[in-house]
């Protein structure tokens, strides 16, 4: 029924551990999604998912097919790769299409109050007192 | 052994679904088209993700070719709705 029923202890306790921190951080990445005020926060949430959360279960899928098949299975570091590479350069061209639309707009990002992490910076001093 | 790998791997299915969710709420409800396209690009992640762990629920490597596609073709259109937001046209 199952098919994973000739995996050593050691090796099922160790995918084991890391599927379940891979779902668990793509979990809080996804909440960070949801939860944050800003859209300029929002876009941090999504970052863990790509790292830790992609990582830790690529770690497991590698793991677990290179002790099932009694070779080296490594073709998940290509989707790493990948990754590794597209994700920067994907949150870069978001958050430049929101800082443009946002200025398209005339929209300030920040609103002024205390707790709020950016500003323009030829946003004039005496325009955000108010 | 094999029942404890059985039950992590229907954890972290659970815990990419409800992420899978949580984005979707943020696609619907997002207050600006760049949150949308934020959502999505996460929905991608989460799929590939997913196709990953079907593949080591059912033991079979063709889940790999899956996520691989859905990691590329997520890249792609989330450039190309990126470049339309930023210019309104995607090639110009």
């Amino acid at each position: 029924m199952s098919p994973h029923a000739d995996l050593p202890a050691w090796a099922a306790l160790l995918v084991s551990l890391l599927l379940i921190l891979g779902g668990l951080i793509t979990l809080v990445g996804a909440l960070g999604l949801v939860r944050l005020k800003n859209f300029y926060q929002r876009i941090h949430g999504p970052a863990i998912t790509i790292t830790l959360g992609a990582g830790g279960i690529l770690g497991a899928s590698m793991l677990y097919f290179t002790l099932r098949q009694d070779r080296l299975v490594v073709h998940e570091l290509l989707i790493t790769a990948f990754i590794f590479m597209t994700a920067p350069v994907v949150a870069m061209l978001i958050m430049r299409a929101a800082v443009y639309r946002d200025l398209r707009a005339g929209r300030s990002v920040s609103s002024g109050r205390p707790g709020d992490p950016y500003r323009f910076p030829d946003e004039s001093v005496d325009t955000q007192k108010d | 052994m094999s029942a404890l790998l059985t039950l992590s791997i229907a954890f972290a299915l659970f815990c990419v679904v409800c992420a899978m969710l949580l984005c979707m709420l943020r696609l619907i409800a997002g207050p600006s088209a760049q949150d949308r396209v934020l959502a999505l690009d996460t929905l991608w992640m989460c799929g590939m993700l997913l196709a990953l762990m079907l593949g080591i629920r059912f033991g079979s490597l063709i889940y790999f070719e899956a996520a691989l596609l859905i990691a590329l073709i997520g890249f792609v259109s989330t450039i190309a709705l990126a470049k339309f937001l930023m210019r309104g046209e995607v090639i110009e």
